[in-house]
């Protein structure tokens, strides 16, 4: 079980994972119960570059589409293939098996980060 | 001075769907189930099994008196006055364009009596339609040269209960010889549809059936029985692609009927299902949703309908703007496409380098596994086989034309 508390979220309900200079991104149960049921999934290429706010992938569902924002800058440096494979995953574990990239942090950390108490309070 | 929008409605289902979890969504002014746990499993178990969908917020009218067959001719698209009593049809609400302000399902409940089931969101605006065909209406002479009757008394509808929002008022028109009165808010309307229906119906406890058996009961067709004593009708019509019924109660008796089905289906598959898998079903069977494939923009040849005007009634609303349409207009088509990513309502339809269209309904089909849209394209590029493409946010996606449905039940 993750400990939620443990992990920095954004305004675009992505949650993050640090683990040393590697950050593993998925979004959060709130954003996938409101797509609804996932069903494709795109995601950045493994070595690509992505910034802090800019759009990086896609994730759709039956009824809706949403975009993935990079939550912070970096290099991709890993691609969950298991979610592109069963995009069902992001519905199912959001918070683990239907993690999303891991990103290589370069620089400093976006200042507007939330912990899981300010996210839950955006989403309340 | 401000003016606050009126807050969604909710349905006398409201809390039953609260107890089950569901996620809800703004739709027509109501405030209703988007999905109650998966949309996919809730959609699969429509086609595989069957499903139960609270539609309390479609709108109801009654047609009532000695002229409400002739009244119906000249106001809807269809031919009504030759329908048997017992029977459903799908018709149309026309502009004096000819274009399209709502689709409506007739009931004929009796020789002098019709029941007139339109979308939610278009209660007002089919109110206002029947009130200006009223008002435009000239009765063929040998209907009005009878004895001058007033209209008939309004029908008794049971007390509404349940639900939070506005009301309407039940009065829409009438004159000589008939009513129209919108009942919406005396009846729950649930649809339970899928395979298994038909067994789950006839094993709900409560229900009786005093008209037509279910078994004897044709496709495009009413029957009326009796829940707990409450007036129960009977329609074997639904918006799913699937047999199956939907059910009309006094808004007191309807969560009663509810859970009774809910558990007479419980070992049956029977699910509760919101209106994300209500539009993924709707859409694989071909069905046009009004706001993206119908519009007062649209006239009915243009989505396929061109079957549901009588057009050599000598007068109906919208007659004379019909024989005036372009003929080059777009057509409403069926798109598939490979892969996963599904063309959205307002994508563009290419066709080479040129736009020829756009879509107004588009996903992943979750029976199919493959992409499927409808889109208005012009008519040169139609033709059923065409390869055209979407414009999926930047990325081309090939797409083919096809027949609609996508999908049909073995029958």
């Amino acid at each position: 079980m993750t400990d939620l508390t443990a992990l920095s979220y954004t305004s675009e309900h992505e949650w993050i994972a640090l683990e040393g200079d590697i950050a593993t991104v998925g979004i959060t149960d709130f954003a996938a119960d409101k797509l609804g049921d996932v069903v494709f999934v795109e995601l950045p290429g493994a070595d690509s570059a992505v910034s802090a706010g800019d759009v990086c992938g896609e994730i759709e569902s039956t009824k809706s589409v949403g975009e993935l924002y990079a939550p912070i800058t970096g290099t991709v440096v890993e691609v969950n293939d298991a979610v592109v494979d069963d995009p069902s995953l992001v519905n199912a574990e959001p918070f683990a098996g239907g993690w999303l990239i891991k990103i290589r942090v370069e620089g400093e950390l976006p200042a507007d980060l939330l912990d899981r108490a300010a996210y839950e309070d955006l989403t309340a | 001075m401000t003016e606050t929008p009126a807050p969604p409605r909710t349905s006398p289902l409201h809390d039953r769907h609260e107890a089950l979890g569901a996620s809800f969504t703004d739709f027509g002014g109501w405030n209703m189930p988007v999905r109650y746990t998966s949309d996919l499993a809730e959609h699969h178990a429509v086609r595989q099994a069957a499903g139960l969908f609270d539609i309390s917020h479609m709108a109801e009218f009654r047609i009532d008196g000695e002229t409400a067959a002739a009244f119906l001719d000249y106001a809807l698209a269809g031919r009504l006055s030759t329908m048997k009593i017992g029977k459903a049809k799908y018709s149309l609400v026309l502009a004096e364009s000819g274009g399209i302000v709502d689709d409506v399902i007739v009931y004929r409940t009796g020789q002098q009596r019709f029941l007139v089931i339109s979308n939610a969101g278009n209660r007002d605006a089919v109110a206002a339609a029947f009130e200006i065909a009223q008002a435009t209406w000239r009765p063929a002479s040998d209907a009005s040269s009878g004895s001058a009757t007033d209209a008939p008394a309004a029908t008794e509808v049971p007390e509404p209960v349940g639900g939070t929002g506005p009301r309407s008022f039940a009065f829409v028109a009438g004159s000589t010889g008939f009513r129209v009165e919108d009942v919406t808010d005396h009846y729950a309307l649930i649809a339970l549809q899928g395979p298994e229906a038909h067994g789950i119906l006839s094993s709900t406890p409560g229900v009786e059936i005093t008209g037509t058996a279910l078994d004897e009961l044709g496709y495009y067709a009413w029957t009326e029985g009796t829940f707990d004593e409450a007036p129960l009708f009977v329609a074997r019509t639904g918006y799913t692609g699937e047999d199956g019924y939907e059910l009309m109660i006094p808004t007191a008796q309807a969560a009663a009927l509810w859970d009774a089905a809910l558990a007479a289906g419980a070992d049956r598959g029977l699910v509760p299902c919101g209106l994300a898998a209500r539009d993924t079903l709707r859409l694989e069977a071909g069905m046009p949703l009004y706001g993206h494939e119908l519009s007062r923009d649209i006239v009915p040849a243009q989505a396929g309908l061109g079957r549901v005007v009588a057009v050599d009634k000598e007068a109906f609303v919208g007659k004379d703007g019909l024989s005036s349409g372009p003929a080059d207009a777009p057509v409403l088509v069926g798109l598939v496409s490979e892969g996963r990513r599904a063309g959205r309502a307002g994508y563009s339809v290419l066709h080479g380098e040129d736009t020829v269209g756009e879509i107004t309904s588009g996903a992943l089909s979750p029976t199919l596994g493959h992409p499927v849209a409808m889109a208005f394209v012009a008519p040169a590029a139609s033709a059923i086989g065409t390869e055209l493409s979407i414009d999926v946010r930047g990325t081309r996606i090939p797409a083919t034309v096809t027949a609609l449905p996508f999908y049909r039940r073995n029958a």
